[in-house]
């Protein structure tokens, strides 16, 4: 943000090291003293835009806050919303619902975008757009869907039971984080030359499993990242598809509370985005970690 | 019997046909380069020969078994690319040893194995880099460490060396020929940079738009190329148009004045018009009455390093020829303008047919090389 502008620069120095028409020693000449306020209100410019930016950011945060700590005693509303089961319980049940939604999402999108790009590459649009649909169909209409596909008189009936209701869920996360991790995947894969890395490894004798294993998925870790941050935030969001599977997840019980308890909802919104913050902090040292670690077993 | 045999090759692209019927056989140890201009079809026979592309028709032998129909990971043959195509997640000795970690062996061995290949290639001190710390030359050494670990059966380079600059490309080119060499491994070279292709080959393949148009030693390629194509490709020549005088006898005329050449015309009459090529280092400075003369005024002189370069113009217009003389500090260049007589001997003459000197005379004639 505070980078200069290289044109503004580039006029500077022109204007102070150029061979100016007063010789070395002169007083500024005016196209130096313009460019040098054009740098400053460039500079102020792209102050203000971040202070929008900022205060768009956290005004909405620090308005939670201080609702949050209006409940008397000082700060009960936190003390209550932690000692209710309910909300270790539904924001485990989401987490878990995030982890596997991203193991999930992974496994079915890095073969695919990997095998696209290599051998199908006439097909990218189309699955682009295969895996935007979720932001084109609104969950209501995803749930039913499912609901009603997978009820009690179909062949697969996972509507009927606790266990059957958490794979649908589950994969309707899946669906959902299609769009957040194909872009991300899609991209690092633009970035490693796929086809000569497959191929040096082809000759080298490798098969697929390791080509994607060993090759690919280890050269994509800040795209698989990235996706995975979206999906997690995502599932510890979501509202609709939890609600009308009636899981156990954290939302529909931030609703819940939010009937009865405004402070307690205030506070819950804002533990859970901490707990978020630090779970997606934790997944990139995870990820850092693992290069290292890959450093000094081979160093 | 041939180590490396490809019989009857061929490649289509849907209609498009890249390669037709590519006959080779490579004797065990041999250095063999496909040579020429892009789009030839030079990176495809290689990939068939890797296992990347499947022959449309044709039948691809190594060392008695055919491999035509083999996945490219049961060929056992090493490849260099480019590219590099390094695993950037992977340290230099990680990047060596991993067809070796495919192959099972033992850590001790792969290390043993590794440390050789680093020593080869002049990086014993590297291991523990990553590619991207790596300079380009390095690179491609340790690619090529990688590809030799496995102990190939054949190793094919696909212009290896032409993302380097022009120092690396050359020291890194004897390089890659000495550790052939040493190693004594059949090895299949793509260039389409002839000076490469000369100085590295056992063999060269000559190719044009997917077909070959000679195989033969360096020696040969030059010095009796059977296309017109070949002597344009491979080399520099001057390319002139004379009139058939006596196709019998193989008298001709260039710019009014008669040269002869060395065997009868075939295809011309007389009265009619044909194509020789010359190349400019077998021409000489001054008249000699037992061989041909042309006459002709000095139009441009160029100094190329080791050797200079002199460009001469009919008197009547009808084009230049250019002659090469080496360089020493004493060399007396003729001057611009100056008239002077040049000749060379009748086997010197290279008589095109119609269709080869239309593509000899296409392009640059002389200067960019
Ligand atoms: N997968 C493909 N599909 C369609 N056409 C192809 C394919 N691969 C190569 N070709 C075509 O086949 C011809 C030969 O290509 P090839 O890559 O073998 O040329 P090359 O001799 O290696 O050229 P260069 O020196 O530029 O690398 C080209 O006309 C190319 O367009
Ligand atoms: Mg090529």
């Amino acid at each position: 943000m505070g980078r200069p502008n290289p044109a503004i620069t580039g006029t500077a120095i022109e204007g102070e090291l150029g061979p100016g028409p007063h010789g070395p020693g002169a007083v500024p000449s005016n196209s130096a003293r313009r460019s040098r306020r054009s740098r400053y209100a460039g500079r102020i410019f792209w102050w203000l835009i971040f202070l929008i930016g900022f205060l768009y950011f956290f005004l909405p945060l620090y308005g939670t806050l201080d609702f949050s700590l209006k409940s008397k005693p000082f700060g009960s509303a936190y003390t209550a919303i932690l000692s209710d089961s309910g909300f270790v319980s539904s924001l485990g049940y989401s987490f878990v619902a995030g982890i596997l939604t991203i193991i999930i999402s992974i496994l079915i999108i890095v073969p695919t975008a990997f095998w696209v790009r290599l051998k199908y590459p006439q097909l990218r649009p189309f699955i682009e757009f295969i895996t935007l649909l979720p932001f084109v169909i609104p969950p209501v209409i995803l749930v039913y869907g499912l609901l009603n596909t997978y009820n009690g008189k179909s062949l697969l009936p996972l509507g009927d039971s606790d266990t059957g209701l958490n794979v649908l869920l589950v994969a309707a996360y899946v669906v959902l984080s299609f769009p957040y991790m194909y872009r991300a995947v899609d991209t690092g894969l633009r970035a490693i030359d796929i086809q000569s890395l497959t191929e040096a490894s082809q000759s080298l004798g490798a098969g697929w499993g390791r080509i994607l294993w060993q090759v690919i998925l280890p050269n994509l870790r800040t795209s698989l990242l990235s996706g995975a941050f979206l999906s997690l935030a995502i599932v510890v969001g979501e509202f609709t598809i939890a609600t009308f599977m009636s899981r156990p997840a954290f939302a529909p019980y931030l609703n819940i509370v939010g009937d009865s308890k405004p402070y307690e909802q205030a506070a819950l919104a804002l533990v859970s985005f901490g707990i978020t913050w630090l779970a997606m902090i934790l997944i990139a040292v995870i990820g850092r970690n693992s290069r290292s670690q890959i450093k000094v077993t081979l160093g | 019997m041939a180590f490396l045999e490809l019989t009857g090759v061929q490649k289509r692209f849907g209609e498009f046909a890249a390669v037709h019927n590519f006959d080779l056989a490579a004797d065990a140890g041999e250095f063999v380069s496909f040579l020429g201009p892009s789009g030839c079809g030079k990176t495809t026979t290689l990939r068939m020969i890797a296992g990347f592309e499947r022959p449309t028709a044709g039948k691809i032998v190594v060392n008695g078994a055919d491999i035509t129909d083999k996945a490219p990971n049961q060929r056992n043959v090493g490849m260099v690319f480019q590219s590099y195509a390094l695993f950037p997640n992977m340290t230099v000795a990680d990047n060596v040893g991993f067809g070796l970690k495919i192959r099972k062996r033992s850590k001790d061995q792969i290390k043993k194995r590794v440390g050789e290949l680093l020593e080869l290639i002049h990086l014993p001190d590297k291991a523990s880099r990553y590619p991207w710390q790596l300079s380009g030359g390095q690179q491609q050494r340790v690619a090529l460490a990688r590809a030799l670990a496995i102990e190939p059966q054949v190793l094919l380079l696909d212009e290896p060396l032409s993302a380097l600059d022009a120092k690396i490309r050359v020291s890194l080119r004897n390089e890659i020929r000495a550790i052939q060499r040493q190693l004594g491994i059949t090895t299949v070279y793509v260039t389409h940079d002839q000076e490469e292709a000369l100085s590295l080959s056992d063999r060269i393949v000559v190719m044009s738009e997917g077909r070959v148009e000679q195989i033969g030693t360096p020696f040969e390629i030059y010095n009796f190329p059977s296309t017109g194509f070949v002597a344009r490709f491979v080399g520099t020549l001057n390319v002139l148009s004379a009139k058939v005088i006596d196709p019998g006898a193989g008298t001709l005329e260039v710019a009014g004045q008669p040269i002869r050449a060395a065997k009868p015309i075939s295809g011309g009459h007389a009265g009619g018009m044909i194509t020789v090529a010359l190349r400019p280092e077998i021409i000489q400075l001054g008249s000699r009455a037992d061989l041909n003369n042309l006459s002709g005024i000095v139009d441009d002189v160029t100094f190329l390093g080791s050797i200079v370069r002199v460009r001469i113009k009919f008197t009547d217009g009808s084009g230049v020829i250019s002659f090469d003389t080496f360089n020493n500090p004493h060399l007396a260049v003729p001057d611009r303008g100056t008239a002077i007589t040049v000749s060379f001997p009748t086997e010197a003459c290279l008589v095109l047919d119609q269709a080869e000197a239309a593509a000899a005379a296409a392009p640059e004639d002389l200067d960019a090389a």
